[in-house]
């Protein structure tokens, strides 16, 4: 039996009342890609920062390589082997990527040297690993994908043996997303051991040799990756069956609802965001937007939503929508039943320091129904609030509690509930289940079919295919503001829409 | 998950900071050779031994009521209003021409003239600020402060050249008439049978000012505005997002900010001096940004802190006459209570809430 290359004994955490790990063991072999797979909140990212000394454990040890090791910070985690790519990465965006590389681990004061050390090294650690990047490109130069690799290679300087990767996939397209799974891949034949911290199932399934699922803060199972189904792990995350594609009927698409016409974006800094689309959602069908973050489909929302000014045309139920001035305010929209689910709940469907009673008027908050003369009518909105809490399950189901204090799944249904609720024609949905667990994800997508099939029309922004996929009758993607093209669900796959989500034009792909 | 109880955040941070203030300010009265334990007995006693003090303790209270109110909405919508000295400054201008200019037959409707035009100043006074940040982005502590020197200017100007009665030396206006003058505490509680200083400035303003602390206390809680103006406050996308324009509520928000301040003249102004003195504020309008974050920007904490500082103005006073503690060492002590109660809120807080947890997971 071989010594694993990491093994954690009975690692207890607590941040006041809430216990984040609850005496977790686990042992990762060396050589191996470890997945570890847990809802949001589940302590998977508590577990790493513990092993990466940003917290010290409560109570439990940490073995490295067969020894007893203590991580108090991050400088005695490097020195133990120790590489971790965060999900947002760490790197000085007007440094190239020597510069970068080099940043923190510089031998003595001048820094020419160090720089032509760290090229030479870089250089065969490329060859080694095939991690190609040029070194003296800019950060801000490159894609993210590239600085994902930097983030690789940055560990890797350090002399990691082993890598931790925190939700590596999230900015990714589909297509980079499977360069990393060979990057990690190579990594692994060169005898590195890798942890894989991710909530995606297919990822599990597709680059795991062994996979642990943690549950509010406990691990619940390790189990090799060969030996089970991702219906298995999806049950061990939630610790009830989950149905993972949304049952729906065929839709039965009706007249036109919105009608988007030569649409053009431009933001703040003079940027052209939306460079001229046109798209039609009908009723009763949810037209999905795919695309990586960024490619304009967040503006797109925005404008429909009443939040920046746009060119072009835009017609709700044959009549035209103003997309600049004050007659193109969250508050006219509203007016013509439009309701809109944020991409950014905490920054905007929400305000955290709120009561729940609060946030659900937020939007409708000059609703007649809310008012008393003068006064706003607190009564009735709090029971409104009740009723909304128990038909969406909001859990706790106190109206009081303030909506920082609710889990992102609870926070989300607090929104979904007061948007759709309004009964609205068109639904704009932006990210509806980014940072929600699986047992919620099954509520809100419910929720949008089920509007859906009362023959609304719902627009859809996602950047997980999956939930494209399974919730979409229709699927745009959007790629450097333009639409590349549409396609239905069924007569798609990952792959068409990958290619085109990278920007490869529809015919080509 | 709240990291303490509200009352700790209410009641016990600022009382620990008040205390850490008084601890230190005692040391510093030790190290001038002074006796701090002689020097409290004297400020208590001085501030709130007599009716006299308490009648001068009420009147700045009165002040700080009103500036620590303007400054308070102000922090509702996250705006940082400080400039609510030169605010009341243009106020005591307003009040100062109706009581001069227009013959009232008695001081209850010239109040209500007085306070109508008290507010219309400040507000005016603050709406270039206001206007300047909403429509061009003009940081509003910027602005704020320069618009109080040239209020200070401008005051200046109008009292020396425009509005000093011919003949005098003293850049003032000539003296209310005595059809305006306001009752002091002494005159409205005499008739009920309890007597109070007669020398002592507290007037039918101080009234006024609880009254405010009711209104803006409905207003930020109870109506729909003050719902727009806390939701900007918190989250600027989240407002864009709901359709709360965010230039109507920094305009709004900052017009009643500058009114609150303004309204403070009806207390030094038309009830104390009963004319318009050239530095009529006497920096009321900064004490107001440390009684704001005292009292947490909720009017009734505005009211308590209010009272406090007014007790440390006349307390001090008092220690200034009476002892050879010099006039400056009273700033000294005004400027920690200060420092601990608003700059140094977050030393204070995170032991606390270290404690807190930690009592939490022993229960738990």
């Amino acid at each position: 039996m071989t010594v694993p290359a990491i093994e954690l004994k009975g690692i207890s955490k607590s941040f006041g009342p809430v216990q984040a790990n609850k005496n977790i063991s686990i042992s990762v072999a060396p050589g191996t890609i470890h997945g570890i797979i847990g809802e949001n909140g589940a302590g998977k990212s508590t577990l790493m920062s513990i092993l990466y000394g940003f917290y010290k454990a409560d109570a439990g040890e940490i073995w490295i390589n067969g020894e007893k090791t203590e991580i108090p910070d991050s400088q005695a985690a490097i020195a133990a082997g120790i590489g971790m790519v965060f999900q947002h990465f760490k790197l000085v965006e007007n440094f190239t990527v020597l510069e970068n590389i080099v940043l923190g681990a510089e031998d003595g004061g001048l820094l020419a040297p160090s720089l032509a050390k760290a090229r030479k090294e870089l250089e065969d650690l490329e060859e080694e690993y095939e991690l190609f990047v040029d070194p003296d490109k800019r950060i801000d130069e490159i894609g993210v994908g590239m600085q994902q690799r930097v983030e690789i290679l940055k560990a890797l300087y350090r002399k990691a043996e082993i890598l931790i990767l925190d939700e590596p996939t999230g900015v990714l397209t589909p297509a980079e997303a499977d360069q990393l799974f060979r990057i990690l891949h190579r990594l692994k034949e060169e005898g590195k051991t890798i942890i894989l911290i991710t909530h995606k199932l297919r990822e599990i399934m597709e680059a795991t040799d062994t996979v642990s699922v943690m549950r509010r803060g406990e691990m619940t199972a390790t189990v090799k990756t060969s030996e089970t189904s991702p219906e298995q792990l999806a049950e061990l995350m939630v610790g009830r069956k989950v149905l993972l594609r949304v049952d729906k009927a065929p839709a039965k698409p009706g007249k036109p609802i919105l009608e988007i016409e030569n649409l053009r974006v431009t933001d703040e800094a003079g940027v052209e965001r939306v460079k001229g689309i046109d798209l039609t959602v009908r009723a009763g069908e949810i037209v999905g937007i795919a695309g990586v973050a960024g490619n304009g489909q967040s503006e797109l929302l925005e404008v429909l939503g009443g939040m920046r000014p746009a060119t072009g045309s835009i017609r709700l139920n044959g009549e035209s929508l103003p997309l600049s001035g004050p007659g193109a305010d969250g508050q006219a929209r509203r007016a013509r039943h439009i309701a809109h689910v944020p991409e950014d709940r905490q920054r905007e469907g929400l305000i955290m320091e709120f009561h729940a009673w609060e946030n659900v008027a937020f939007g409708y908050h000059r609703d007649p129904a809310y008012q008393r003369g003068i006064f706003m009518d607190n009564a009735a909105l709090r029971a409104d609030t009740e009723r909304k809490i128990e038909k969406f399950d909001v859990r706790p189901a106190d109206a009081w509690l303030a909506a920082k204090n609710f889990s992102g799944g609870n926070q989300q249904k607090i929104v979904v509930a007061r948007e759709i609720e309004r009964n609205p024609d068109l639904l704009l949905v932006g990210q509806p289940t980014r940072g929600v667990d699986i047992g919620a994800i099954e509520f809100i997508h419910k929720q949008i079919v089920a509007l859906r099939d009362q023959g609304k029309a719902i627009l859809l922004v996602s950047v997980e295919l999956e939930e494209i996929f399974s919730l979409s009758d229709r699927i745009a993607v959007m790629f450097d503001g333009h639409i590349m093209g549409e396609r239905l669900p069924h007569e798609t796959d990952e792959r068409e829409l990958g290619l085109l989500m990278a920007g490869v034009a529809g015919e080509a792909a | 998950m709240d990291k303490m109880p509200k009352w700790a955040d209410v009641v016990l941070i600022p009382l620990i900071s008040l205390i850490l203030a008084a601890i230190l300010s005692a040391l510093v009265i030790l190290g001038i050779g002074e006796d701090p334990v002689a020097a409290v007995k004297l400020m208590v006693s001085g501030a709130l031994g007599s009716t006299y003090g308490w009648g001068y303790t009420l009147y700045y209270a009165t002040n700080f009521v009103f500036t620590g109110l303007a400054v308070a909405v102000a922090f509702h919508a996250r705006l940082f209003n400080i400039g609510g000295e030169g605010q009341a400054m243009l106020g005591g201008l307003g009040v100062a021409m109706v009581c001069l200019y227009v013959p009232w037959p008695h001081w209850s409707i010239a109040l209500l003239a007085a306070m109508a035009a008290a507010m219309v100043f400040g507000a005016a006074w603050a709406a270039i600020p206001a206007y300047l940040q909403a429509k061009r982005g003009s940081h509003i502590v910027i602005t704020t402060i320069m618009f109080n020197f040239i209020a200070a200017a401008f005051l200046n100007y109008m009292l020396v050249n425009v509005m000093r009665p011919e003949g005098s030396m003293d850049p003032a206006t000539e003296r209310f008439p005595e059809a305006v003058h306001l009752p002091t505490l002494h005159e409205l509680l005499a008739p009920i049978g309890i007597s109070f200083s007669k020398a002592a400035p507290a007037n039918v303003s101080f009234l006024v000012a609880i009254l405010a602390c009711f209104v803006v206390w409905a207003l930020i809680w109870r109506t729909r505005l003050g719902y727009e103006i806390r939701a900007y406050g918190h989250s600027e996308t989240g407002a864009l997002y709901a359709g709360i324009s965010p230039v109507r509520i920094t305009i709004v928000t900052m017009l009643i900010s500058g009114a609150l301040a303004g309204l403070m003249a009806i207390n030094n102004v038309m009830g104390e001096a009963e004319r318009l003195v050239l530095n009529s504020t006497e920096g009321a309008g900064f004490i107001g940004i440390a009684v704001a974050l005292m009292g947490r920007s909720h009017p009734f904490g505005v009211f308590l802190a209010a009272l406090l500082f007014g007790f440390l103005y006349q307390g001090g006073a008092e220690l200034a006459l009476w002892t050879s503690i010099p006039r400056e060492l009273i700033v000294v002590i005004q400027a920690l209570v200060i420092l601990f109660t608003g700059a140094l809120d977050n030393m204070v807080r995170m032991p606390l809430e270290k404690l807190f947890l930690s009592l939490r997971k022993g229960s738990a």
